[in-house]
């Protein structure tokens, strides 16, 4: 059974626009692992080139972020659904 | 929150003003005490802009004391479709004078407090103590750190929003009650990663509701009533018109407001968000560049010019230089359109995407491309002014 991933809206050029994809794996490691499998052109906007993943991308499970759980080794069910949430800037221009 | 709760507020509400405000009066929450805590209160905008403009009016509605506004900007057209602070007779003339003029024409008792500057490293500290809270509705990564370091080193709450297209986030960072910025996110994205507003574009209505909610929570704040967004990230989607909330928790090896903080004083923040100074003259004629006068020479001079243009299809729509269209995100599949022995001339809207597109196409092996300079808003403002501009 998949579970839910929610792609925000600056990150959705990589995903052909799709905001919500279903995708199979038991962790959080997993589902990134499918996640930039499918789109390689993601990789760079959630890892660093020494694989971690980037500070200004924050991972929830449900309203949990991952760091306050097991990180990328936090287990899934299809039940959850995981965001990812970059941080934006904008506001006055 | 509590805050003010234990100390007698020393101000008056006049006649003119218990029937102003008459309607806040009538409710518990905030009735004559609260309202004279609102009269003895200052609140900081850090920017008077798509964020900045529905604080700027009801706070100013709301009967606030002193409304500081620190910006630097003038109004640009461009502005008028979400900074509903300044008006079309205001284009030109700087922000801080329209926004003045509109909070003092809601309300006159308000005191305005501008500051014409950039917020600095030099110069945050002292501006921000003067207020009682400071609301961030800024447009950059460097500012944002530095408003949140600058809070947490005051004490002071920090209200929060940010934007992008139809995706808006609020939050109310103070540290002495839970987490600040850089607990949510201790690092900025490198320059260039994350596309900003005037890249991306934003619905105009969308600062109108962040920023009133910011304005909410900003009140709510002051009185010390409700629940505020303390400790927790509201995520704003106007296409689905959906809230969510995340839990956002005190990171104890925060750099900043952790159990050993490591960032004591305020830091260079251009530098921390890797943005480098901007090229001088002599650096801007560099070896990947070209300039609008330099594009037009070739195309005159009917030299080999082969245009790129990396910007969206619907861009293209509004005005375009005849280029051949490949958006930035597609290029890596699509790089076999392009001929590596021909000059290749690369532009977008202002020039921060063909950039990267250049730079792209550089690591690939293309030796004969360059970056139009200012982009497409540059050719039509100084090539030809005939164009259209957005």
């Amino acid at each position: 059974m998949p579970t839910k991933v929610l792609i925000p809206s600056p990150l959705r050029g990589y995903t052909e626009k799709q905001e919500t994809l279903l995708l199979e794996g038991e962790s959080i490691d997993e589902l990134l692992l499918q996640l930039t499998t499918k789109y390689p052109a993601l990789k760079k906007h959630l890892f660093s080139e020494d694989g971690q993943l980037r500070k200004f991308v924050n991972v929830y499970v449900n309203d949990e972020d991952i760091r306050h759980l097991q990180k990328e080794q936090t287990r899934v069910s299809p039940k959850d659904v995981v965001s990812i949430i970059p941080s934006i800037a904008g506001g006055k221009r | 929150m509590k805050r003010n709760d234990d100390t007698q507020v020393d101000v008056q509400l006049s006649r003119e003003e218990i029937r102003r405000y008459g309607r806040h009066l009538l409710m518990p929450e905030v009735g004559l005490e609260g309202q004279k805590k609102l009269k003895a209160s200052s609140v900081l905008l850090v920017g008077a802009g798509g964020l900045g403009s529905p604080l700027g009016l009801y706070l100013a509605a709301a009967g606030l004391g002193r409304i500081g506004i620190v910006d630097f900007d003038v109004v640009d057209s461009s502005n008028l479709q979400r900074q509903i602070l300044h008006s079309s007779e205001d284009v030109g003339k700087p922000k801080l004078q329209s926004a003045r003029k509109r909070i003092q024409g809601i309300n006159p008792d308000v005191e305005v407090a501008t500051y014409e500057t950039r917020l600095t490293s030099e110069n945050a500290l002292e501006i921000l103590q003067e207020f009682d809270v400071i609301v961030d509705g800024t447009d950059n990564f460097p500012t944002r750190y530095l408003v949140n370091d600058a809070c947490v080193l005051l004490g002071k709450p920090n209200v929060y929003g940010s934007i992008f297209r139809f995706d808006g986030q609020a939050s109310v960072f103070y540290a002495r009650e839970g987490p600040c910025y850089r607990c949510l996110y201790p690092e900025p994205p490198p320059a260039g990663l994350v596309p900003s507003c005037a890249e991306g574009g934003v619905l105009g209505v969308l600062p109108g509701i962040v920023g009133t909610i910011q304005a909410n929570e900003t009140i709510k704040v002051l009185l010390g009533i409700g629940e505020p967004l303390v400790g927790r990230l509201l995520l704003f989607d106007a296409l689905k018109m959906q809230f969510r909330e995340l839990k956002l928790r005190k990171n104890l090896s925060c750099q900043m407001c952790g159990e050993h903080p490591t960032i004591t004083h305020l830091i260079d923040y251009e530098a921390f968000c890797g943005i480098n100074p901007p090229p001088t003259d002599d650096e801007r004629s560099g070896e990947f560049e070209m300039t609008v006068e330099e594009l037009k020479k070739r195309l005159d001079e009917k030299n080999d010019v082969f245009v790129l243009d990396v910007r969206e299809p619907h861009e293209y729509e509004i005005v375009n230089l005849g280029g051949h269209l490949i958006p930035l995100n597609d290029l890596p599949a699509r790089v076999h359109e392009l001929d590596s022995s021909r000059e290749i001339v690369v532009h977008c809207h202002h020039g921060p995407r063909s950039q990267r597109a250049t730079e792209f196409l550089v690591q690939l092996g293309f030796k004969k491309v360059k970056n139009l300079m200012g982009g497409i808003d540059e050719w039509a403002a100084k090539i030809d002014q005939s164009m259209v501009r957005y």
